[in-house]
């Protein structure tokens, strides 16, 4: 029954995994001299980067290919398992044979879901390794608009195991809706779809809620002060958000309210528009902005601020995984279930 | 000898619709079997649940004196349309038969494949409508398996095809001692490749025997006017149609006839099959065992 499987999968299988063994080579190749410049630039490195042209492209693409995979293996793997063989009647013809359906479906499923675990890992080992020195950089506090903290919702998907996660689940919702509506195109396109949208919504939606983050109520000052969002241009501008930094870098900010004395969520009074300093880029405090600042905290006015630590990063990966894992093996559960019911 | 194929109240249900309700049937091992029906009669549905492609929905289905399904590697199947992998080659689907069944026999699978002419290399998909076919049977054949099971293998081959198709079949069934039972709507398939028949008209078995037995006890009887009920006892009518002032009554007996007003002929199958197709279907029950 391997042999069986391997024969219908390997063009699909050769197809993405040849494209996954470029890029890791490229990243295996690329990779020590990002660690040597790491080494010898230091505090400089991300200044650095800018002037090998190659470094941008490769980071961004590593990202690229982790997003690109789950739904790509999903759709292309996992949705024509079944539904091919319901559609063209072949399931009749193998389940004729001296096999239990339970077993050929084990045997699919398992090849399928190796390669799965084997193509998206090796990518996703070759693209975390090859980051590193980025990443660590970013976290020991190198300033950049371009690289992303990896607690970031967008560099966090494509790092380490949660593109594992994403690609098992995938897989086995393809195989799933391949068996629920029996047409390979049509199970194609929805697991497209919907593996885009956890992708998208994942670190929003579910991410929070894996694990307590960090609460902390901080009085904004002039020097924590991050931003402020201002209603419009003119003498009647109102301030109605203020964002502060906070003491942790790398970290994830996930809520950043202005909350009164009492705890509440607040809205900002009128005067608070004197702590604006005076222009965006103004960093010298003003006497009036530092009265206003005072006034705020006197009055008691905090910043509740909601964050994930850096060091948080791999204990937040393993319950995303796990996660996602555990929803791949309820969809399996479904599939077997289903597959002993009639389907002729 | 256990019945090849035995069936006890058997009724299967597509979602509000019953395709085959309360059907019982019991074909003995050794022969080929012919189920014959029109279109919907549920064909396809009791030879799809005797091989465990779908689970009844009331009563019970025994292949060869086991529960439908439990048996794979002593029932062969060759499934309606015979569907084959259109990107695997010949050579392939042997190979694919050969993991897959543990009394494969590959030196049959092998001649069959060189008699047959296919090319080993040839895909699949780009075989004739018969070739498929006769792919398929080479699967179900090299299985070695006790009982064939074949859904109207030839209902989409042509009229040259389908003779090759069930004489191949024929030849194999002789060599290999194995019971074959295989729907179809054409009676004329039946008459070439069986040795037994079953009619099946809206999920009821209207007759069952072996042909030779049906056509020695099915007469149709043509003379002067009169109703079934003057006929002796033991003369049961299939059917019956009368003009002003004659009778044509197809009935069945194990007795001679004996009235000599009557002009006896014989029945071809086909006669036969159609009479019992075109009757009313009867609320109780008809007793039709032939007697043997």
């Amino acid at each position: 029954m391997i042999w069986l499987t391997w024969r219908q999968f390997r063009v699909q299988f050769l197809v993405i995994a040849s494209v996954v063994l470029a890029a890791a080579v490229l990243y295996a190749a690329t990779g020590p001299g990002l660690a040597d410049d790491y080494q010898r630039f230091a505090d400089n490195f991300i200044k650095n980067l800018a002037f090998a042209r190659l470094n941008p492209v490769l980071y961004q693409v590593g990202l690229a290919l982790l997003y690109a995979v789950p739904p790509i293996i999903g759709a292309f793997w996992g949705a024509p398992l079944i539904a091919r063989e319901l559609e063209t009647g072949t399931h009749r013809l193998v389940w004729g044979q001296s096999i239990s359906r339970w077993r050929w479906l084990a045997t699919k499923v398992g090849v399928g879901g190796l390669g799965t675990i084997v193509v998206t890992g090796a990518l996703s080992l070759a693209v975390t390794w090859w980051s590193s020195p980025i990443d660590k950089a970013i976290n020991a506090g190198q300033e950049s608009n371009f690289y992303l903290p990896r607690m970031f919702p967008v560099t966090f998907s494509g790092r380490g195991l949660v593109p594992i996660g994403y690609a098992v689940f995938a897989f086995a919702l393809g195989v799933a809706i391949g068996l629920a509506v029996r047409r390979t195109l049509v199970a194609l396109a929805v697991t497209l779809a919907v593996v885009i949208l956890v992708q998208i919504l994942a670190p929003t939606l579910i991410r929070p809620h894996l694990m307590a983050p960090t609460d902390q109520n901080t009085v904004a000052t002039a020097d924590n002060l991050r931003g402020f969002m201002i209603s419009g241009p003119g003498p009647d501008a109102e301030i109605k958000q203020i964002e502060v930094g906070i003491n942790a870098v790398g970290g994830w900010k996930l809520t950043d309210e202005t909350v009164d004395k009492s705890g509440k969520v607040a809205t900002l009074p009128k005067w608070v528009i004197d702590c604006e300093p005076n222009g965006p880029n103004e960093r010298a405090t003003s006497p009036k902005a530092a009265a206003c600042f005072q006034r705020m905290a006197d009055e008691g006015y905090s910043q509740h601020v909601r964050y994930f630590t850096a060091d948080k990063f791999w204990a937040l990966q393993w319950r995303e995984f796990g996660l996602f894992l555990l929803l791949a093996f309820g969809l399996l559960g479904f599939t077997f279930w289903r597959i002993r019911r009639d389907l002729s | 000898m256990n019945a090849a194929l035995q069936a006890h109240g058997l009724g299967k249900k597509y979602g509000r619709r019953w395709a085959l309700t309360d059907c019982d049937l019991e074909v003995p091992s050794g022969h080929v079997v012919g189920l014959v029906g029109p279109n919907g009669a549920g064909k396809s549905t009791l030879l799809n649940l005797s091989v465990g492609m779908l689970s009844p929905t009331t009563g019970s289905v025994e292949v060869l004196g086991q529960p439908a399904g439990t048996q794979q590697a002593k029932v062969g199947y060759v499934a309606q349309d015979t569907p084959t992998y259109a990107r695997l080659s010949v050579a392939d689907h042997l190979r694919l038969g050969a993991h897959l069944n543990p009394e494969w026999d590959d030196s049959l699978a092998q001649q069959r494949i060189q008699r047959l002419r296919l090319d080993p290399k040839q895909r699949a998909g780009k075989l004739s409508g018969g070739q498929r076919a006769q792919l398929a049977l080479t699967l179900g054949l090299a299985k070695r398996p006790e009982l064939l099971i074949l859904d109207e293998p030839v209902a989409a081959l042509d009229p040259l095809a389908r003779r090759e198709f069930l004489q191949d079949l024929m030849e194999a069934v002789a060599e290999q001692e194995l019971s074959v039972v295989l729907s179809s709507h054409l009676v004329s398939d039946v008459e070439r490749s069986c040795d037994y028949l079953v009619v099946l008209v809206d999920s009821r078995v209207q007759v069952n025997g072996e042909i030779d037995t049906l056509l020695a006890t099915h007469h149709r009887l043509t003379g002067p006017r009169r109703t079934a009920k003057e006929l002796p006892g033991d003369q049961y009518v299939v059917n019956e149609s009368h003009t002003d002032r004659q009778s044509s009554f197809l009935i069945r007996t194990d007795r001679p006839i004996l009235d000599p007003s009557w002009s006896v002929t014989q029945l071809t199958l086909e006669d036969l099959v159609l009479a019992y197709m075109g009757r009313e279907v009867q609320s109780e029950r008809p007793v039709l065992e032939v007697q043997r």
